[in-house]
């Protein structure tokens, strides 16, 4: 049967990738090829590259890395981060990458996911969809609101979250990348409520993101939560989970997914 | 030996290429009727959507020579898809496919909200036949295994798919006890619906398998 998906993020700045590791045995862990390589080889089911570059020679180091990527690892990537050109998007995909995630700029002018979804297929066009909890102090998780932001969560996009993701996904979008600007970093577990509605509301598959601190978290956002697949970065990055062990303990639990091995 | 994989503006040639070029193998990317006809083996990969990459093989003129070809011939994904008769993808009444297979390819329906389309992730094979699938040692031979192995898991992306026939040579499942046609083949024309290039361990010994196994 289909399997649930097991997503490893690798934040890339300037082609290295900037946030620590403490693999050992990785004799360069900023090298986000080899680090790329090395999840592939744990029996990661998928791969984000999020590229946080900001500079004007970005275009180019990127495109380079993803060819890099594509030559080194056998597993499908998204590469994600600022990319709005369609000149890009195609630049990316024939490069080697499977999936393009697009954020800010499909909230600017929606109309260019129905354009790239029409010209490279739903399957390479990934609407990545940063949301924050705006409600103060909610009773339940039916008093929740959530708003989609840019730039980091620092401003308010005017979209309602589960709403904009009906509108990408009918507008053409193969698949929605949801994380909660409101639990990313705290290691509390995913929004469970959001992800919930958000899986339910919409046709494509979901990409929980934002949050994973233990193994019971993907299982939670996996089976109640309803997506299709958990992204998660540190505690990939720092060992806190192998993919293995979190991959046996989703099995025990009864989350369908592919066995390492 | 000469690789050909076909080059018609359909998608990610690139991860094809890289695929073979793990596996030590070099390969000609070309639309050129005559060098793909020299080649030994033939891959035809596929991505997007059916009309607009059957145009595409029409004005290259590969519509016509497709089908004359006899060395053993791989289609993935798409490129599997195109081989049949007809899809249900495309404007109004679908579209014309190259025909060498006699399957209609149909768009998936999902029972409920839980089954999402694209079917898209890690699914298992099963039933599998021919030297294609050989020493992936899963548990692929036979009826869906209870507990399959990483070895049965291949990568799919698609949202339509070509129903089980005589012309199967592969199954997966969407959703679970439905199953559909993960592999095709007619005399020398294979093909495979996930991406065999981004299958991990079990695709890289699939492409090995149509690289050196007697496929004809």
């Amino acid at each position: 049967m289909l399997t649930k998906r097991l997503i490893a993020c690798l934040d890339v700045q300037n082609g290295r990738t900037v946030k620590g590791t403490n693999f050992v045995n990785l004799r360069d862990a900023g090298d986000p090829v080899a680090l790329a390589a090395r999840y592939a080889q744990e029996g990661i089911d998928e791969l984000v590259l999020l590229d946080i570059t900001a500079t004007v020679e970005k275009r180019r180091t990127l495109i380079e890395l993803v060819r890099n990527v594509a030559r080194e690892v056998n597993i499908p990537f998204t590469v994600g981060g600022g990319i709005g050109a369609v000149a890009d998007v195609e630049a990316l995909l024939l490069s080697g990458a499977d999936k393009v995630s697009l954020n800010s700029s499909v909230l600017r002018e929606p109309g260019l996911i129905d354009e790239l979804a029409r010209r490279f297929g739903s399957q390479a066009i990934v609407v990545a969809v940063d949301a924050r909890q705006t409600t103060e102090a909610p009773a339940t998780a039916a008093d929740e609101a959530w708003e989609v932001f840019t730039h980091g969560g620092r401003h308010p996009a005017g979209r309602e979250a589960l709403a904009w993701c009906r509108e990408a996904a009918e507008r053409g979008a193969g698949e929605i990348l949801l994380t909660s600007m409101s639990h990313d970093g705290t290691r509390d577990g995913y929004a469970l409520g959001l992800t919930r509605g958000v899986a339910a509301g919409v046709g494509i598959p979901v990409i929980a993101s934002g949050g994973a601190g233990v193994a019971a978290h993907f299982r939670d956002v996996l089976l109640p939560g309803g997506a299709e697949a958990a992204l998660a970065a540190s505690v990939f990055h720092f060992g806190d989970l192998s993919v293995a062990g979190l991959k046996n303990y989703l099995l025990t639990e009864g989350v369908a997914m592919r066995p390492v091995g | 030996m000469n690789i050909a994989v076909i080059d018609y503006q359909g998608g990610n040639v690139q991860s094809v290429l890289f695929a073979l070029e793990r596996l030590g193998m070099n390969a000609t990317l070309t639309s050129d009727p005559e060098v793909i006809r020299r080649a030994d083996r033939v891959l035809f990969p596929g991505e997007g959507e059916a009309s607009s990459a059957m145009r595409a093989l029409r004005a290259a003129g590969l519509d016509k020579v497709l089908p004359t070809l006899t060395q053993p011939f791989l289609g993935i994904c798409l490129g599997m898809q195109l081989l049949g008769r007809h899809s249900e993808e495309g404007p109004a009444g679908g579209t014309e496919l190259l025909g060498m297979l006699p399957f209609d390819v149909v768009r998936f329906t999902p029972p409920d909200a839980a089954h999402k389309v694209p079917h898209m992730g890690w699914n298992n094979l099963h039933d599998l036949q021919t030297p294609l699938f050989e020493n992936l040692g899963g548990g692929g031979a036979g009826p869906p295994a209870a507990v399959p192995t990483a070895a049965d898991y291949v990568y799919f992306v698609h949202s339509f798919y070509a129903p089980v026939g005589d012309y199967t040579i592969a199954q997966a499942s969407y959703p679970a006890g439905a199953p559909f046609s993960a592999g095709v083949r007619y005399r020398n024309f294979y093909g495979v619906q996930f991406h065999v290039e981004k299958s991990g361990p079990a695709g890289e010994q699939i492409l090995k398998n149509f690289l050196v196994a007697d496929l004809t």
